[in-house]
């Protein structure tokens, strides 16, 4: 039949009308690419795989404005992805596959959680049809992330990706920042649909921007007022909140010590005289030891964590507690407060600075430097300027810091390298701490080295690694070759897994029980990633193998063969109060 | 730590697997779910779930707080059993022959008040409302005849307090417009 009937006419003029949208149409990969360049990502770090390749064929068209760092294991991706976040203070972006890919970056995103970094993290899902048969690389992903995530959302039809993303954006970064996952399914990254976007402002059931407690602020004032022996304990949440300078005109005009958490750290520059130090397990004997004899406490964005806190029946039961915090389930959780104050650090600060009298607390100053004087003398010495004997962490910490003028971003792994390094290297510039706090996630150093100087190129980076977590992601020095990415990685090398074997030392009757490591030559593994290396054991070598390091255009590594078996003191053993810090074993 | 009956009232949003996320939550914490029912509310597209679990005082105020975190829970209301009107239905199947003797259905209708759904010459079905402990006090009851099957449901409560559930929600809704109005000024 050659003729056409008005009814086939009108139907194929129809099908014409529908070919020319379908001009105008994207994949929901592309658009995926398109919302994250609206929201304005130009950095992904990720591993590709059999279900997200439709988003990685599109990513070829975007090269030129979406930078792809390709990790070599996802968990990799998700540490670099919240250091780059850190560094930035925008959220990070992760891609990872269906099935082992997605499940390789729990870890890092359950690290991102607890540290309260926004992250984005895109988990590609087998077609729709298949999911619940036990396909091939299918997992359930958003049932596995469900408690690690602040949200979690699969997308099963190209034309929910843009709102579903903008959604993702709005809940990662407002109120307590967190890492979200959206699980897009292989058919809904190759449909197509009729791309626009509009940026998410508003979601009924979750609300972020709660109106300012100034009834409690008011209270708040009065009591810090008439306190005589005031101590604010610092947090994260200050650099999330960017209320540094307000930290700081608070604590000025009141003449209050200021003590941080080790997420904290950096939000006070250490080497201010109202610097009160490093809280927890292996703080400074000062902020620990007279937590219990402050008579008023104003925490301002930290969630009296465990480490923080020692025992908490034996914690700062002599005080009167104000917390600021904005995330409302973290008040009276773990220790009952007196003023609960649900708000942003940075704008209840700006309220309560006009409503604090000018204070100076001279007196209650001198305890704090006469706890830093007992454990300057005791601890602290010995382990940066030690005159003989082995090489110590904090000596290499410390001249670290000398040498960059605490002016470096410093990434760390975990354990003794950890502690160490947030003791011993003076902070000067807010945001300049990259470690795992929460999680205390081994593996996290290298990885995280390469997402903080991936977002602050201009930024020396310097990274305090141990033998035991570098292991843990060592294949990251394929993509520290790869991209030219020049990090400086310190390894402090104690053979041991340093912070379990002190712990045996201590509390299980020197006990050993697998914590020893028999070590490759790590500078010829990293000659195998065309990175120079050194290695040194000799207090001699120590400064010059430093200025070698950091004048050194490229990557780096520098491996000090350290004291096997030191100690990170002081410390709050477990279960002990704060107020029995101890300065020796 | 003295335990206590609550009931929780979670008001949520229709999104796939907000049941998954409150139970997470309680398992962490040690908490057993006593019964469990869900609805949409008076408030179309709003779901309602009614919890009941026995904990302490303190640790309900912490769960609470925890579940109204999750992004798509709208509210989380925590009530002791004085604060809310609250009903559980039970179903009995028993066998017809075994309760035709003497005045049992007399009985039955008189003091426990129940309603027959169901009558074959094999079974009954018996259908009982009230609270867990008249219902438990039947099934004690019916034992000796035989019971075949029995099936309790969850607690459906309504609250006491005179403001209802949508003035919150235009509450919140406000409150949120206008904080977020005020921090882009």
């Amino acid at each position: 039949m050659t003729q056409t009937t008005g009814k086939e006419a009108t139907e194929m003029k129809s099908v014409e009308a529908e070919l020319k949208i379908s001009e105008q149409m994207i994949t929901g990969g592309e658009a995926l690419l398109r919302c994250l360049i609206e929201e304005g990502v130009d950095t992904v770090f990720g591993y590709p795989g059999g279900a997200i390749m439709p988003i990685y064929d599109k990513l070829l068209n975007y090269k030129e404005r979406l930078n792809h760092i390709l990790t070599r294991h996802e968990q990799g991706a998700a540490h670099a992805a919240q250091a780059y976040a850190m560094v930035t203070g925008k959220p990070g972006v992760c891609f990872a596959t269906s099935g082992p890919g997605a499940t390789n970056l729990i870890t890092g995103i359950a690290n991102a959680y607890l540290d309260s970094v926004p992250v984005i993290f895109i988990t590609a899902q087998v077609v729709s049809n298949l999911i619940g048969t036990d396909a091939f690389q299918e997992t359930d992903i958003i049932g596995i992330s469900m408690p690690v995530t602040k949200w979690n959302c699969q997308v099963k039809r190209p034309e929910d990706i843009p709102s579903t993303i903008a959604r993702a954006f709005y809940i990662a970064i407002t109120g307590r920042p967190g890492p979200v996952l959206i699980d897009i399914t292989k058919d809904a990254q190759t449909a197509k649909l009729n791309y626009s976007y509009s940026k998410c402002t508003y979601i009924r059931s979750y609300n972020p921007y709660k109106p300012l407690k100034m009834k409690e602020i008011e209270s708040a004032a009065i009591l810090i007022n008439h306190a005589e022996k005031p101590l604010i304990l610092a947090g994260h949440g200050i650099l999330i909140s960017r209320a540094e300078k307000e930290l700081l005109e608070f604590a000025e005009k009141t003449g209050i010590p200021v003590a941080l958490t080790l997420m904290g750290l950096s939000a006070f520059p250490s080497g201010h005289r109202l610097y009160a130090g490093l809280l927890g397990m292996h703080g400074n004997v000062g902020p620990n030891k007279l937590t219990n004899e402050a008579d008023v406490i104003i925490a301002i964005g930290m969630r009296f964590d465990d480490r923080v806190t020692g025992n908490l029946k034996k914690y700062a039961g002599q005080a009167r507690i104000i917390h600021i915090e904005i995330d409302e389930a973290e008040i009276n959780k773990n220790v009952n407060v007196d003023i609960e104050i649900n708000n942003d650090a940075r704008e209840v600060l700006q309220q309560l600075i006009p409503l604090v009298n000018p204070a100076s607390h001279e007196r209650w100053i001198r305890e704090f430097r006469i706890c830093d004087k007992a454990e300057y003398d005791t601890v602290i010495k010995p382990e940066i300027k030690p005159e003989s004997g082995p090489l110590k962490m904090g000596e290499v910490v410390h001249t670290v810091s000398e040498l960059t003028n605490g002016e470096a971003i410093i990434v760390t792994d975990v354990g003794q390298n950890q502690m160490s390094a947030a003791r011993y290297y003076r902070f000067i510039n807010p945001g300049s701490l990259v470690t795992s706090g929460g999680m205390g996630t081994m593996g996290f150093g290298l990885p995280a080295a390469i997402g903080a100087k991936t977002g602050a190129p201009q930024k020396q980076v310097v990274a305090f690694l141990g033998d035991g977590g570098l292991q843990m992601t060592i294949q990251e020095l394929g993509t520290i070759l790869h991209f030219n990415i020049p990090v400086k990685i310190i390894l402090l090398n104690n053979f041991f897994l340093g912070m379990v074997r002190q712990w045996q030392d201590m509390f299980f009757s020197k006990r050993y029980a697998s914590t020893e490591l028999v070590n490759p030559d790590f500078i010829k593994i990293a000659e195998g990633y065309n990175i120079p290396g050194k290695r040194i054991s000799t207090r001699e070598e120590l400064k010059d193998a430093i200025i070698e390091m950091l004048g050194c255009p490229g990557p780096y590594l520098l491996e000090v063969l350290v004291e096997k078996e030191g100690t990170v003191l002081p410390m709050v053993e477990p279960g002990a109060s704060v107020s029995d810090v101890k300065l020796i074993k | 730590m003295l335990k206590k009956e609550f009931t929780l009232s979670i008001f949520t949003e229709d999104h796939i697997g907000i049941l998954n996320q409150i139970t997470i939550i309680l398992t962490r914490r040690q908490i057993n779910i006593e019964s469990i029912t869900a609805s949409e509310s008076a408030v179309k597209g709003v779901q309602l779930i009614t919890l009941a679990v026995k904990t302490s005082d303190e640790m309900i105020r912490k769960v609470a707080r925890q579940i109204e975190k999750i992004i798509d829970v709208i509210k989380v209301f925590v009530h002791t059993s004085e604060e809310i009107v609250y009903q559980e239905i039970a179903l009995f199947k028993m066998s017809t022959k075994s309760l035709l003797s003497g005045n049992t259905v007399d009985h039955l209708v008189r003091s426990h008040n129940v309603r027959f759904i169901e009558i074959t010459p094999e079974y009954m079905v018996i259908e009982k409302t009230g609270h867990k402990s008249e219902i438990v006090r039947l099934l004690n009851e019916l034992e000796p005849f035989g019971v075949l099957q029995y099936v309790r449901s969850g607690r459906v409560a309504i609250t006491r307090q005179v403001k209802e559930f949508h003035a919150y929600l235009m509450e919140m809704d406000n409150a949120v417009r206008t904080a977020k109005a005020e921090y882009e000024i």
